[in-house]
């Protein structure tokens, strides 16, 4: 397929303490096609942000280490690339927004430079030019008197403001791969809609792909294409939006949809519905990762670890009992009323 | 600990991969804090002992086997200008800088601590009065400070102690008052007032047990500092009075006859360079265990 | 900015008049006559009474303490005896000494204990790092005065390669006067340069775990550019913070660098003046050298200014501290 971006196949990160392994990222597989958005849910821990770290190639090492897979990003495999052409990639074919946009701008630099480093690391622009660019970056994010705000400290805009520049900043090159790593779980709420609008009129105007970290289904439904679902460093089920939404099949993906309602409720962050931890990731576990936390969990599920089978055109799911022969049945409840 | 925080913890350590202290880097640490324990005692022991550890008296002359090398005649490390055993005034010079050392730093915390507790305790007119004059203080160097009262205080053995410990209050009483503006706010203090406690009960009872730490901390490298500042008013001709063997003067002499006989100045030095290293290991140490975030 | 600048040093004012009546009461706690222990034992009555009539010390205390005051306020740091010169004017023939050797010392003590932090904290928990802690450690450590003498053991003594003492004027060629500069402007390093690398490691350490390094590395740039550019300028404010404290502590340590060295500073004259019991040079030298301090703090506040926006213009609040 020409349309082919990314191809992550069995991506494996894992940490090093003095007396341990932690396998954070434990092989997951996933593909991203041009101008497509690609959602990454999972709750704290899932090594969702661990694997978008990894993309970039900045997991710190040590502790951190990439320890097997491929990355094809347009045919070519990142782990392969050498440190200097990884920088080449980094802002400029494939570039990040974070979290916390209180903290991910520098605070001693001017928003304009932070802006103008980016598009001056990766092209030959003049000082005068890359300023310019960094105006209509600004302006395109939607910040008025973008003139007078590129002269400007980080503490002297909002946190959503800030967002935008931090889009700018990662959008100043025109990347084919944006990835967002929770980009809007710091701000208010009616900030988030503002933010998540802002990327997908983004993406219509520079024609990027988006990887989506987030453990807000809300979002997902709201900007993705596709969805992975990521449990203990484990991709436990991965298909289009409409699928995932329509027929979850996983029973992590259920407790997930479940917990939206929860907090829907409740306003908590968090998987209230489903009891129970994610398991010791430093412990070698022969089974399902799921299998402590699953109420349909069978002896078969702590022995043996299931396969990612293709259940229908495009979803994928690993569960002992989500195949075409053998179906788990799952009490209806109202989600999407 | 709960199973959630493995892979948070390691999510954490992405975040920020410098803070976890692996357990060998914690030895370490430790093992240093050890050493410079161990070389306190040891330099305590000397100087306690030191009657006993001394093989000739300190200021015994002997002007025939003066500026003799290491070794000679039974003069373990030599003898200086005046034919006294290196090694013994060495061992009682220990017992100078430790005194001087742990006095004048008592001296000043306890003043310091004092005013510090007062100033920021009751705050107003008292505490910007007592803080400027802290300022002032803060204004000479330290040494400078020293060096002036020892100028108008004269030479001895209790002067050096005043003028050090002089110079040391306006530290001690800046860090004991900002522990007490911040342990002030808490609401404990608020509800031991509205139940009667009057200011000195809160004061010595609820707000000092916190400035503990901090104080212990600065107390033990104000100790270090203490020492070299004796050292060098000794130095300068400005410490205790000639005989007494101090460190400082030592060195002074063996300046003048650096090329003669350099281990004079050699060994004297080594003494207060090995004995205040010690006591900043242990300085660093302790701060380390009580709270890694003390900004001292 | 402006505003900021004259607001702050209009703050100084009192500390410089609390540093006067310091110095004014350790003046008067002089025991016994001063007049007499700067005459000395041999001194006739006459010439004792003489001299305390002309330091004004037969006036109330408050009336010497207004004349005192009064004389400062024009600049007037009295007379020295020994010297036969006013107090101004051996200050400023030996103040640009001191300054010469005080800014190399501090060039030294910057050029070295800040790359040596940078490398550490980059480097962490490596044999390098290390290292470099331990001989930082040995630095704050180290009594100076001693160090000076075992430069002057081995560089002069026994190799031969800098003058044990005295100071190289520019008349002379430029090499002399390195060559001169040297070993003191080492050993009065010494001590900043282990505090810059010791404080550079730790704010180094804790500004490289913030999200914005992530942000840096994430645009592509290299590793040198996102330590020396986005970490070093975060890491500054401690470093300056400590600027003043170093300062303060090198004036102190000129003393004692100057007294090894025999290098015409004010340390030395302090010590001279010591010697020959004209102790009104010790104190107009000592309020001279506390007054630059506070000085040199307003300076150190104002830079903080330009590397730290965040500092907010109207609140902050400095002092000496």
């Amino acid at each position: 397929m020409s349309d082919l971006l990314l191809k992550v196949e069995d991506l494996e990160v894992h940490f090093r303490s003095s007396s341990s392994i932690v396998k954070a990222v434990n092989g997951v597989s996933f593909t991203l096609n041009k101008k497509e958005t690609l959602g990454i849910v999972g709750e704290s821990g899932s090594g969702k942000s661990v694997t978008a770290t990894a993309l970039l190639r900045l997991i710190p090492n040590p502790p951190g280490n990439i320890t097997g897979g491929m990355m094809l990003f347009e045919g070519t495999d990142l782990l392969s690339l050498s440190d200097k052409d990884m920088r080449s990639v980094r802002g400029n074919e494939i570039s990040m927004i974070f979290q916390d946009p209180m903290t991910s701008l520098n605070p001693v630099f001017k928003v304009g430079d932070q802006i103008m480093e980016s598009i001056r690391a990766h092209r030959k622009v003049s000082k005068k030019e890359a300023k310019a660019a960094a105006v209509d970056m600004l302006k395109l994010v939607g910040i008025p008197e973008a003139e007078k705000r590129i002269n400007m400290y980080p503490h002297e805009f909002s946190g959503g403001m800030r967002q935008r520049v931090m889009v700018a900043i990662a959008l100043a090159c025109k990347p084919k791969l944006l990835i967002a790593d929770e980009p809007t779980t710091a701000l208010d709420v009616t900030v988030q809609a503002q933010i998540l609008d802002l990327m997908r009129h983004l993406q219509d105007t520079i024609d990027t792909s988006i990887i989506m970290i987030t453990h807000d289904l809300g979002v997902v439904w709201e900007i993705c294409d596709k969805v992975i679902v990521m449990y203990a460093g484990n991709t436990v089920e991965s298909g289009s939006v409409k699928t995932i939404y329509e027929n979850p099949l996983h029973p992590y993906t259920w407790g997930l949809l479940d917990s939206q309602i929860t907090s829907e409720i409740s306003n908590e962050e968090g998987l209230s519905a489903i009891p129970g931890s994610p398991p010791d990731l430093r412990e070698e576990m022969p089974g399902c990762h799921f299998a402590d936390r699953c109420p349909y969990a069978q002896e078969i599920c702590f022995s043996a670890k299931p396969e990612m089978v293709e259940v229908e055109e495009g979803h994928s799911v690993s569960c002992h009992f989500q195949t075409k022969n053998t179906r788990l049945q799952r009490k209806e409840r109202v989600y999407h009323g | 600990m709960s199973l959630q925080s493995t892979v948070a913890a390691a999510e954490k350590k992405m975040a920020k991969p410098k803070k976890e202290t692996s357990l060998f880097k914690k030895l370490i640490r430790n093992r240093l804090a050890a050493i410079g324990l161990a070389v306190t005692l040891f330099m305590s022991i000397i100087a306690v002992f030191a009657p006993w550890i001394a093989t000739h008296p300190p200021n015994e002359m002997d002007v025939v086997s003066s500026l003799k090398i290491p070794g000679t005649d039974g003069h373990l490390l030599g003898t200086d200008n005046y034919g006294r055993d290196l090694f013994s005034r060495l061992v009682y010079g220990a017992r100078i800088s430790l005194i001087v050392g742990v006095s004048a730093v008592v001296f000043g915390a306890f003043f310091g601590t004092f005013l510090g507790l007062v100033s920021g305790y009751f705050g107003g007119k008292l505490d910007s009065i007592i803080m400027r004059t802290m300022d002032g203080l803060f204004a000479f160097p330290f040494i400078l400070l020293a060096i002036t009262l020892m100028t108008v205080l004269g030479q001895g053995l209790v002067n050096v102690i005043i003028a050090i410990g002089v110079a040391n209050i306006p530290g001690f009483a800046r860090i004991v008052r900002g522990q007490v503006l911040s342990v002030k706010e808490e609401e404990f203090i608020e509800v031991t007032r509205s139940l009667g406690a009057t200011d000195g009960r809160i004061l010595f009872q609820h707000v000092l047990p916190n400035c503990l730490a901090p104080l212990i901390v600065y107390g033990t490298m104000s100790i270090a500092g203490a020492i070299i500042s004796e050292a060098a008013l000794s130095f300068l001709g400005l410490g205790v009075q000639p005989p007494t063997a101090s460190w400082g003067s030592i060195l002074k002499d063996g300046k003048d006859f650096l090329v003669l006989s350099p281990h004079m100045a050699t060994f004297s030095g080594l003494a207060i360079l090995i004995t205040v290293l010690g006591i900043n290991l242990f300085g660093d140490g302790l701060r380390d265990a009580l709270d890694p975030k003390m900004k001292i | 900015m402006g505003t900021y600048i004259i607001r702050r040093t209009f703050d100084l004012l009192p500390t410089i008049f609390v540093v006067a009546v310091i110095v004014f009461i350790i003046t008067r706690l002089i025991p016994g006559d001063p007049a007499a222990v700067m005459l000395g034992p041999q001194a006739s009555v006459e010439d004792i009474e003489a001299l305390r009539e002309n330091l004004g010390l037969n006036d109330p205390l408050y009336i010497q303490f207004l004349q005192y005051m009064g004389n400062l306020a024009t600049g007037d740091f009295g007379t020295s005896l020994t010297y036969n010169q006013p107090i101004v004017n051996l200050i400023m023939d030996r103040f640009p000494n001191t300054l010469i050797l005080a800014v190399s010392a501090l060039i030294i003590a910057f050029m070295v204990g800040v790359p040596a932090g940078i490398i550490s904290a980059s480097k962490q928990n490596s044999l390098l790092d290390y290292s470099v802690m331990l001989v930082s450690l040995i630095g704050v450590s180290m009594p100076i005065f001693w160090l000076g003498v075992m430069l002057v053991l081995y560089f002069s003594v026994n190799l031969g390669w800098f003058p044990a003492t005295g100071m190289g004027t520019l008349d002379d060629g430029l090499i002399p006067f390195i060559k001169h500069l040297i070993l003191p402007s080492i050993t009065l390093a010494t001590i900043p340069m282990a505090t810059f690398a010791r404080i550079t490691r730790s704010s180094m350490l804790e500004v490289i775990s913030q999200d914005y390094i992530k942000t840096a590395r994430s645009k592509g740039l290299n590793e040198f550019w996102v330590i020396c550019k986005h970490a070093f300028k975060n890491a500054l404010t401690p470093l300056l913070t400590v600027l003043g404290m170093q300062i303060s502590m090198m004036l102190g340590g000129a003393v004692l660098t100057e007294t090894i060295f025999s290098w015409p500073g004010m340390g030395r004259l302090i010590v001279d003046a010591i010697d020959k019991r004209d102790f009104v040079v010790v104190q107009g030298t000592v309020l001279f050298i506390a007054v630059i301090f506070v000085v040199v703090n307003l300076l150190v506040d104002i830079m903080y200014k330009v590397v730290n926006p965040r500092v907010n213009y109207t609140t902050s609040k400095g002092g000496t501290k």
